[in-house]
This record gives C-alpha cells, structure tokens and sequence, in this order.
C-alpha cells in the first residue's frame, strides 16, 4: 500500500458510491438531495473509468466519461425542471406526497 | 521512481489521500447536512476534489470540464431551484433516524463486498503495474480530441442531439402559459353564425294600452 495503485481509486470510487446510495436511504423525502445523490453516483462511475483509463494506457474510458458528464448535465436540467413544475403544481416536492398514481 | 516525501510516503500517495479525505468527508456532509443549499455547497467542494484526483490521474481536460460544467452550471442550477422552491425543512428529514440504522448496515455490508473484490490482492500494483507518466509536451486535450472526433464520432453526434432534446425539454417543461390575456380567436369570430348570436322571441302584442 506504499505506492498508488488502481486499487486506491477503485477503493475511493466505491466507498463514494456506498455514500450516495446510504444517501438515498436515509433522505427519501427530499427530491431535491435525491438527485445530489445520483450526481454522486455518477462521480464514482466516472472515477472507477478515469482509473482504469489510466492503468490501461486506453483513451477509450475518458471518452466515456465524457459522454456520461453530457447525459449527467441532460438528466439535471430535466430533472430539476420537472421538480419545478412539480413544485408550482403541488406547493411540495416531498415524495411521499406524490401517489397520484397509487391505486 | 517518484521522491517521497515526508513519512516516506511518496508525494502521489500523499495528494491522493489529502483528495480522497476532502471527496469522502464532503460527500458524507451531503447526505447528512440539514439544509440543502449547505448540500449543495458540500457537492461543489466534493467536485473539486476529484477535479484534483483527476488531475494526478492525468485527466487533464475532463478535470476541468468538471470544474467548469459540474460546479458552474449544474450546481448553480441546483442553487437556483433550491432558493426558489420554499421547503419544510423539518417535513424533508423526517425518517432519517428512522432509517439510519438500516442503511448503515446495508452500506457497510455493500461496502465490505466492493472492497474485498476491489482490494489490493486483485488491483493492487503486482497485478496492474503503473504507466509511465507523459513528458511535458503530452496533450491530454489533443489526444481525447484525436479520438473523440474520429472513433467516436458517431457518439459524440448523438451526444448533441441529446443535449438538444434535454433544452427543448427543459424549456418546454419550465414554459408557463399565460392565463390572463385576452386573445381573439379569428377562426371561431369567422365560424359564427346568426342562430349563435340572434334569438327570436315570438309573443304576442299586447292589448289595451296606452291610448
């Protein structure tokens, strides 16, 4: 452990990952840290392919992690409109609140 | 190969770790802060960090992208709808403590999986030794450039149409219609007609009268 390895980043990614899912369980009420949360699920993807990119000498994972930033930003700008169209319609964005659709 | 530093750490081991501590110590404030504009703060500052890791990782141009798309667009949204939505802060942490002891568990037990799969006896250096780093004169930005506008190219189109449908999407779903304006309608003021508008009361004259 004296010397950086691929092990420390992947080790990093995963600890990041666990933290956002632990995030999603405990804050199931508030949209909005909801989507914080996926943004950090994203961030531990993208370092687990910078990572491997990099021991692997293979340009083919920041190319991918490029595209996974285009489609992140996508997901934020949809997802916070929908969560203002939300809000102006329902005065809360409190998800156990939205059961319309419960039968 | 790389000097060390103070403790006989090498000085990449020392910033991985300084970088590693601020990514998991400011992500760990983000579920767990109490106001969401604090949230929010604590992700831009997870996100320069791994800017930072990027950049040991020779990451150069994706680093900056982060930086510039992550913390100046997308987390300034996120600051935009958070100060203009009023939320109950109270209603929003409701069942946190409820559920903490259940999603530790499952955290740590998901935790000690990806661990004992990711650990140094399958990733460590022996099994996947470290690349050469690039002289001075390496470009990250020309060589993610060379392959992005050749092998990917395809991708990076769709890439486009995407991010076209995500602005049309979002302005479509932010576009609020007017309510209170008056508007004529040519077409229905052309389709009127005289039994629309025109009724003939048939009733008789009145008798007696006046004279």
């Amino acid at each position: 452990m004296s010397t950086l390895s691929l092990s420390h980043f992947l080790i990093l990614g995963a600890i990041l990952f666990t933290l956002s899912f632990a995030g999603i369980f405990l804050n199931r009420k508030n949209l909005i840290v909801l989507l914080m949360c996926i943004e950090l699920m994203l961030l531990a993807v993208n370092i687990n392919f910078i990572a491997f990119s990099h021991f692997s000498g293979d340009m083919a994972g920041q190319v991918f992690v490029f595209f996974i930033l285009t489609v992140a930003a996508a997901e934020a700008a949809i997802g916070l409109a929908i969560l203002v169209v939300l809000f102006r319609n329902r005065d809360t964005i409190n998800v156990a609140e939205l059961d319309d659709l419960k039968g | 190969m790389t000097e060390t530093g103070t403790m006989g750490l090498p000085y990449d081991l020392i910033i991985f770790y300084l970088f590693a501590s601020i990514v998991v110590c400011a992500s760990g404030m983000v579920i767990v802060a109490r106001n969401p504009v604090h949230a929010v703060l604590f992700l831009v500052l997870t996100f320069f960090a791994c800017a930072g890791l990027w950049i040991l990782l020779e990451a150069e141009f994706l680093a900056i992208t982060l930086v510039l798309v992550y913390v100046g667009a997308v987390m300034v949204l996120f600051l935009f709808v958070i100060m203009m939505l009023d939320i109950n802060l109270a209603v929003m942490k409701e069942g946190f403590v409820r559920y903490l002891g259940i999603g530790t568990v499952i955290a740590v037990a998901m935790l000690g999986l990806m661990t004992a799969v990711l650990g140094p006896e399958h990733f460590g250096i022996d099994q996947v030794p470290a690349p050469a780093r690039h002289g001075p004169d390496y470009s990250n930005t020309e060589a993610l450039g060379r392959v992005l506008y050749t092998d990917y190219v395809y991708a990076f189109e769709i890439a486009a149409v995407i991010l076209l449908v995500a602005i049309i999407a979002a302005i479509l779903l932010g576009l609020r219609k007017p309510r209170n304006r008056k508007l004529q309608d040519a077409g229905t003021q052309a389709m009127v007609r005289k039994e629309d508008r025109l009724r003939i009361v048939k009733m008789d004259a009145e008798k007696g009268g006046h004279s």
